[in-house]
Order: C-alpha cells, then structure tokens, then sequence
C-alpha cells in the first residue's frame, strides 16, 4: 500500500501548525483554530467506537461465562444507570447531569470509588519506598539522606538547635539539586518531542501509519 | 502578481517571543537534514546503550517461554500528545516482536482515537509479521476516559490475567504508581516509559527497567536499528550541545552582570 497519501498529509499539517505556532498571519491562525475545533468533534465522535468496543468485550464475556462474567453485568448496570439518568431523565433541561438521580450517582458511587483508588496510593507509596530506601549502595543511601531531610523539613516535628535549619536544607535540597536533574530531564524531553515531531512531519518515522518502515 | 506575493511575505512576522526558538528548530532542522544525509550516503552512528530497550526482547521472550500474555498500556493521554505518539511507535515494534514469538498482545486504552490508532499499528505489524491470523483485535480494547477507572480497569486486568511482561510506555499521572506496585506484585518485568518529571520516580522504584524522559522518544529508533531514524537521535545531541553553549555563555555573561546575552536570545534576567 501507498503510503505517499498520508505522508503528504501529515508533513501539510504538520508545517501549518508549526507556522501557527511562530506565524503572525490571519489565514494561518484561523485555520489552526478550525484544525483543533475539528480535532475536539472528531474526539467526541471517536467515543462511539470506544463504546462499541466496550460493549462487544463485555457481551463477549457474558456470552463465553468467562471468569469474572459478573462484573460485566456491574459494567452494563453502571453505564445504562448514568445513560438513563444523564440523558433520558432530563425534564426538558438537557445539560442531564443536574437531574438529582445522576448527581447521586455521581457524587455517591463515582465519586468515592475514583477517591478510594487514589487513596491507595499512601499505601503503595509505603511500600515503593519501603525497597527505594533500602540502604544498599551509596546511591540509595545518598537517597534515603535526601528523603529523611526533606520529610523533616516538610513537616517540622523536631524543633530547636540544629533542627531549626532543616526547612532550609529542605528548600535547598529541593531549588539546587533536585531542580538541576528535573530541568535536565525536560531539557532532553524537549528536544526528544521536537525530534519525534520532525521524524513525523518528514516522514523519517512511519510506524504510526501501521508499522511500515519503507 | 509577484509583487503582491512578496507584499504578503514582507507582511508576515514572527510572533513576539518566538524568534529564538524559530532559530533552534531552523538549526535543529538542519542538523536533521545533516545527519540523515549522512546515513542515507551509509553513514553508521553509534548510541549509548538504554538497559530498559535491551530488555525488550528478554521481557517478550519470558512471556513466550511462560505461556503468558503481555500488556501494554500507552498512557493516559490523546492521540495529540507527542508521548502517546512515542508509545505508538514502540508499540509497533513490540508488536511485531510479539507476533514472531506468537505471544498475546493486550493494550487497554484510555482513550479511543488511541484505540483505534493502536489496532491499526498492532494489525499491520502482525500482517508484516506474517501472522494475521494470531491477531486478537479484542485484544486492543477501550475502558473509560475516567483515571481511577481506568487504573482499576488495568489493575484488574493484570490481577486476573497475571502477564509476564508489562510495558507502561507515555504519559502518566497519579495512577504511574498504582500501576507499576500492581505489576509488580504479581511478578510481572516491567519496563516503563515517560516524560512526565513527577512520575518518573515511582516507576524507578517499581519497575525493572525506566526509559527516562528523552529516552521514551529515543526508543523507536533504538528498536528500528535503522540508521536513518538513529540519525535524528544525533541531531537531539546536536541540540543538546548548542543548549550547552547557550548556558555556558549565558552563565559567563550573568556571572559578571551582564543581561546583554539574555536580552539577546529573549530571556529575562
């Protein structure tokens, strides 16, 4: 298959929006605002194949009683409930999420289930750190220095004499060291995402056009 | 008519602020044209060793020899974010890896443009592989757009289908963590991928192998080991090193308190 088509396609754009982006001229910056509020529909329409995705998974594994076939029941409960809430029980007011029933959904289940799983990081955190702190090397060690000082500076229990330093160390330890590595990192980051754009729009990448290398 | 054109380009200018950057992607660009000349004339270029992209092959490799499957997760980001475009381009070349083996492939995705892209990239890896046949499409599945779902989603996934091999490869947030521990509790090699500077601390942690920042964008052409993609990787060094000149200076001339340099570029002192 030909892929010249796409190519061309991807290296037009590409240059429009990098001419947008450094460009002062009318058409240009238009037509860059029409591209996004294009892309932001075609995003809206592409849900329709994440459901059709959804449903055909879940109905498979109803269909074959795979393991856990009962939580796919849970799946087609919760989608249909918020659907039916959200869109049907309107009251002539589409904006549907202020019907009373989905905002209790809403604010009952969906709510407290996101919160739950983000609460379970203090216990991953615990655990992570539990083997990044293991004193092992002199790189782990200089590690597990670095994190007992900034803890201690963050939340100041012990106070008086040498102690009374340790919010400084703190911000020290935080503004030099810690913000060289992390600008480091976004320096090559840059770099690395102006690279993979360039390799894109030139058409020197081509594996998201489906893993062709011709 | 000519006139009129070259009215219209006169017109034309750089937004405020952008000059010195328009300058970079003008130098970076040629030292792309540069370097990719160099390896189309037979050029061959040498990169550092990544540990994480070496694993790669074992990593597929381990789930063949246990019978296992691998997943592969690309984020949670769009298909606009260029990490997610790094995460695809991997994605091909495990793909291709996975199909040789004849191991499965499971990639949940955050989002369905990613979705779709993703079915596209694993079936045409598999059909050059030769093995359409083995290709799962439902493998390559949608979950929720919502985060907390969508980690508990992937948790489940991985309690219950125990892969050998886990990649979390683009951009991640808070759930970096929660899904890296999961992984890692039920044994699975994990090699991970981002650029995002506040995670990338938990996937040291919690996975064998971290492809930091840069190197998630390195990867591709890593993997290809074709020298005309390894060319670009050369043209970041460039940009690197033309960074360093710029600090250089720009710490000479602040040193003895001079703003001239900064005004120069367009920084602030």
């Amino acid at each position: 298959m030909s892929n010249r088509g796409p190519l061309a396609v991807a290296f037009i754009a590409g240059m429009l929006m990098i001419g947008d982006y450094f460009l002062d001229w009318g058409p240009l910056n238009s037509y860059a605002e029409w591209v996004q509020k294009y892309y932001i529909i075609i995003a809206a329409f592409a849900i329709v194949l994440g459901v059709a995705s959804l449903f055909k998974l879940h109905l498979g594994k109803l269909k074959r009683k795979e393991d856990g076939w009962r939580y796919s029941i849970v799946t087609f409960f919760g989608f249909f409930a918020m659907i039916v809430t959200g869109l049907f029980m309107t009251s002539g007011d589409l904006t549907g999420t202020k019907h009373p029933w989905n905002a209790w959904l809403y604010t009952n289940v969906q709510l407290p289930l996101g919160a739950t799983m983000f609460s379970l990081l203090a216990f991953f955190i615990a655990s992570a750190a539990y083997r990044a702190f293991r004193a092992r090397s002199l790189e782990a060690t200089l590690l597990l220095l670095a994190a007992c000082l900034v803890m201690l500076g963050q939340v100041p229990i012990l106070t008086g004499g040498v102690f009374e330093s340790l919010p400084e160390i703190k911000q020290w330890i935080l503004d030099i060291p810690n913000m060289a590595s992390k600008r480091a990192i976004m320096i090559g980051v840059g770099l690395g995402m102006m690279s993979t754009a360039l390799k894109i729009i030139f058409g020197i990448e081509r594996t998201y056009l489906g893993g062709s290398e011709e | 008519m000519i006139f009129n054109f070259l009215n219209l380009i006169f017109q034309i200018q750089i937004k405020e602020g952008k000059g010195p950057v328009f300058l970079v992607l003008v130098l970076f660009i040629c030292a792309l044209v540069f370097f990719l000349d160099k390896a189309r004339k037979g050029a061959s270029f040498k990169i550092r060793k990544i540990a994480g992209l070496d694993a790669v092959n074992e990593a597929i490799g381990r789930a063949t020899e246990m019978g296992k499957s691998i997943l592969y997760t690309t984020g949670l980001e769009t298909a606009s974010h260029i990490a997610t475009i790094a995460s695809l381009t991997i994605l091909s070349r495990v793909a291709k890896r996975a199909a040789r083996y004849g191991t499965r492939l499971q990639v949940p995705s955050f989002d369905p443009i990613v979705m779709t892209l993703s079915q596209e990239i694993v079936r045409e890896s598999y059909l050059e592989e030769g093995m359409i046949d083995s290709f799962r499409k439902d493998d390559i599945f949608y979950l929720t757009q919502e985060q907390f779902a969508y980690t508990a989603a992937v948790e489940g996934v991985l309690i219950r289908e125990k892969p050998a091999t886990v990649f979390l490869m683009g951009y991640f947030y808070a759930e970096s963590l929660l899904l890296a521990e999961t992984g890692n509790s039920i044994g699975a090699i994990q090699i991970a991928g981002t650029d995002a500077v506040t995670q990338l601390p938990f996937f040291i942690v919690s996975c064998d192998y971290t492809l930091i920042g840069e190197e998630l964008y390195a990867a591709s052409a890593y993997l290809s080991e074709d020298s005309s993609i390894i060319s670009s990787l050369k043209a970041q060094d460039f940009g690197k090193a033309l960074l360093w000149i710029f600090l250089f200076i720009g710490s000479i001339f602040t040193f003895f308190g001079s703003v001239k340099f900064l005004s120069i570029i367009g920084g602030s002192s």
